[in-house]
Order: C-alpha cells, then sequence, then structure tokens
C-alpha cells in the first residue's frame, strides 16, 4: 500500500533507509525542524540546518522516487536560548517560499519551561503572520500530559489559528482525546519504548476513529524505525479492517492536512517522477 | 475485527511473557536490595510506588478511559490551569 510517513529525520537517517522506505511503500514524507542531538551555536547553524531540509533532502529522496516535504522552526530543546531562539524565528521567513515548506515545526514544549512557553507563543505568531500550518512536538513521559495541556492553552489563546491547520504529535492514550475533541489533527508516533507501538495506536484508532488521524515514525538518530507505519498496516490487517480505512489513517488524511500549505504539491505514483529525480 | 475471546486466546501467550518480565524486575530488585546495606528508603522510592500503584489499576475495572489512559496519567506530572500565573507567560 501507497503511503505517507507525515513526521520523520531524514537528515539522521542513511540513503539505504530511502530505499528501505520506497519498498515499503512510502511515496512521500514530511519532515520537521527538529534537535541534532547537540545544541546549535549560532542562527548560521540554522540557516545551513534549513539548506539541508530544503534542498538537499529533497534530491536525496527522489532518488529513491519519494517526496520530501519539510517544516522550520527552532525545536523545544533549544528554544531555552531566547535570544538564538528570536535570531533563527526572525530569519524563517527568507525561507517559507521554497519549494516544500509546509510551515512552522515541530515546535512545542519539552520540559515545560517559561523560556520554550516564550518561544513557542513567539512562533505561533510567526505562523499566524505568515499564514503557515502548525506541527507540534508534545513532550516525552512523565511530561506529555501537562505540557499538551499547556500546548492547547496557548493554541486557544490566539484566535488567528485555524484549528484544521495545526497537528499535534506524539498523542497517546492519556492526550488524545482533548487533540481531537478540540478540533486540532492528532499524530500518533510509533516508537519502540517512549511512545506507542503499533497494537496500541490500532487500539486508539478503533476507540477514536480515522477522521484527523495520522500515524508517524519520527524516525531519527535515536532508538526508533523508520518502517514502523508498515508495521501499523499489518497489524491494521491482522485485525481484520478495511483497506480503506487502513488508506485514510496512512496516506488520504495526510494529505488532506498537507493541504492547507500552498507549497504543497503532490504527484500520486505514477504521475511524472522521472522529471525531479536529480 | 476479531472477537473478544480470540483476542484473549491470541494475546495470551504475549501477556503472560509481559506479567513475568514484570515479576523478574521486582524479584531482581528486592534480591539485590537484600544484600545491600542502604535499602531503607526503597519501598518507599517514588518509581517503586508508581509502578504498585499501576500493577494495582490493572486488577480495577476500567475507568472511563480506559486502563491504558488511567496508568498513563499515573506516571504523569499534574497539569496546573494556572501555570500561565506560575511562568509568568
Ligand atoms: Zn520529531
Amino acid at each position: 500500500m501507497d503511503y505517507i510517513d507525515p513526521h520523520i529525520h531524514m537528515v539522521s537517517r542513511i540513503t539505504d533507509d530511502y530505499a528501505t522506505l520506497a519498498r515499503m511503500g512510502c511515496v512521500a514524507i514530511s519532515e520537521p525542524a527538529f534537535w541534532a542531538g547537540f545544541d546549535r551555536g549560532s542562527a548560521d547553524g540554522f540557516r545551513d540546518y534549513f539548506r539541508q531540509l530544503t534542498e538537499v533532502e529533497p534530491k536525496r529522496a527522489a532518488a529513491y522516487g519519494i517526496q520530501h516535504f519539510c517544516w522550520l522552526c527552532i525545536n523545544a530543546k533549544e528554544a531555552e536560548n531566547v535570544s538564538l531562539s528570536r535570531e533563527v524565528i526572525a530569519m524563517i521567513p527568507e525561507f517559507l517560499d521554497a519549494p516544500g515548506v509546509l510551515g512552522i515545526g515541530e515546535i512545542g514544549l519539552n520540559k515545560n519551561t517559561r523560556n520554550e512557553a516564550i518561544v513557542f507563543l513567539e512562533h505561533l505568531d510567526l505562523a499566524a503572520q505568515y499564514d503557515q500550518p502548525i506541527l507540534i512536538h508534545t513532550p516525552h513521559l512523565e511530561d506529555k500530559y501537562q505540557g499538551t495541556r499547556m500546548i492547547l492553552d496557548m493554541l486557544d489563546g490566539d484566535s488567528r489559528l485555524q484549528r484544521s491547520r495545526i497537528l499535534v504529535d506524539h498523542v497517546e492514550e492519556h492526550t488524545i482525546a482533548e487533540v481531537l475533541d478540540r478540533g486540532y489533527w492528532a499524530g500518533m508516533t510509533l516508537y519502540p519504548v517512549t511512545k506507542c507501538t503499533p497494537e496500541r495506536a490500532a487500539d486508539m484508532i478503533e476507540k477514536y476513529g480515522p477522521e484527523r488521524l495520522m500515524a508517524n515514525s519520527a524516525g531519527d538518530w535515536g532508538p526508533s524505525k523508520p518502517t514502523a507505519i508498515p508495521d501499523l498496516i499489518f497489524e491494521l490487517r491482522r485485525r481484520g479492517h478495511d483497506e480503506s480505512l487502513i488508506r485514510r489513517i496512512v496516506y488520504e488524511n495526510p494529505i488532506e492536512f498537507f493541504k492547507n500549505s500552498r507549497n504543497f504539491h503532490f504527484r500520486p505514483r505514477g504521475e511524472t517522477v522521472a522529471d525531479s529525480v536529480v | 475485527m476479531p472477537q473478544a475471546h480470540q483476542i484473549l486466546d491470541d494475546q495470551f501467550l504475549q501477556v503472560r511473557a509481559k506479567l513475568i518480565e514484570v515479576a523478574a524486575v521486582l524479584d531482581r530488585i528486592d534480591r539485590v536490595a537484600a544484600t545491600e546495606l542502604t535499602t531503607a528508603d526503597l519501598e518507599s522510592h517514588p518509581k517503586r510506588v508508581a509502578l504498585e500503584q499501576a500493577i494495582g489499576l490493572l486488577l480495577q475495572d476500567a475507568a472511563p478511559g480506559g486502563r491504558a489512559e488511567a496508568l498513563q496519567k499515573l506516571f504523569s506530572r499534574p497539569y496546573d490551569q494556572r501555570w500561565r500565573d506560575s511562568l509568568s507567560v
């Protein structure tokens, strides 16, 4: 089945992963800007990273017939440095018209601190000013519940933002209902230990239905599995679910959400991929 | 969708294995603790207490959101509606 991974960090994966994803049926990915495993020292470090996301990765992906889209921001971990964050936020508009840039993300909270909240609000302002969709990272483990509620408070507090253009990622059993009930999109991250297994994601799909719900691998440089979405497809099939339900979660929903972005130009499989291979 | 008894049959060995794993970890902690001099605070260690509460929750009738949601909340920091005041944001 053709599928889309709406959250994966290919800058930290090897080219063989692109080949594996392509063989598994992946036709498109979206890559949010995130923490590189170390704190970058300057705004120029982020400028180079944004060039990697907008110029280098799309070519690497295209060589395997995968369309690459991305999101730009300074992530929650480095947002602890407010002055650096402000420099990066000021630079982001340079890139917003680059092909494949879908919006602002993954912004969010990490340890739910004051500085993280300040920088999160400034990103929301940037998104509102430039009419950009938003992709949101919610914190890990014991900080997730508190942080997700704080994020929803801040989103609800900005009347300029449209909920149907915002994806709240890494939801789990204790945060998914609040996100969907308030009208946002929700993403389930299939991580081996710290987030959600394919089985638990399938449970949440059965419980909440497919509307505004997606799944992603969030594959990155840490323990993660870039082919986690095919695992979810397999689990849903094993339980006897309709192909149409599975396709909605792993293919149609990402497309519907990405259509909120003016830079989303998607070619379904079979429609000229060769032109873009450099 | 498979029927409930089929899910039980299908998942029995997996859940059995996970429960034995939990039992073995708790045994391991106790076994090593017995060889240490300073074990006074182990019983009240917040992680130990949280694990024991979680095990208790599994045996209660499912809460409205289900057992998984109840455990997730047990392992979470509390949310305070007035967080903006305390952080002055
Ligand atoms: Zn991420």
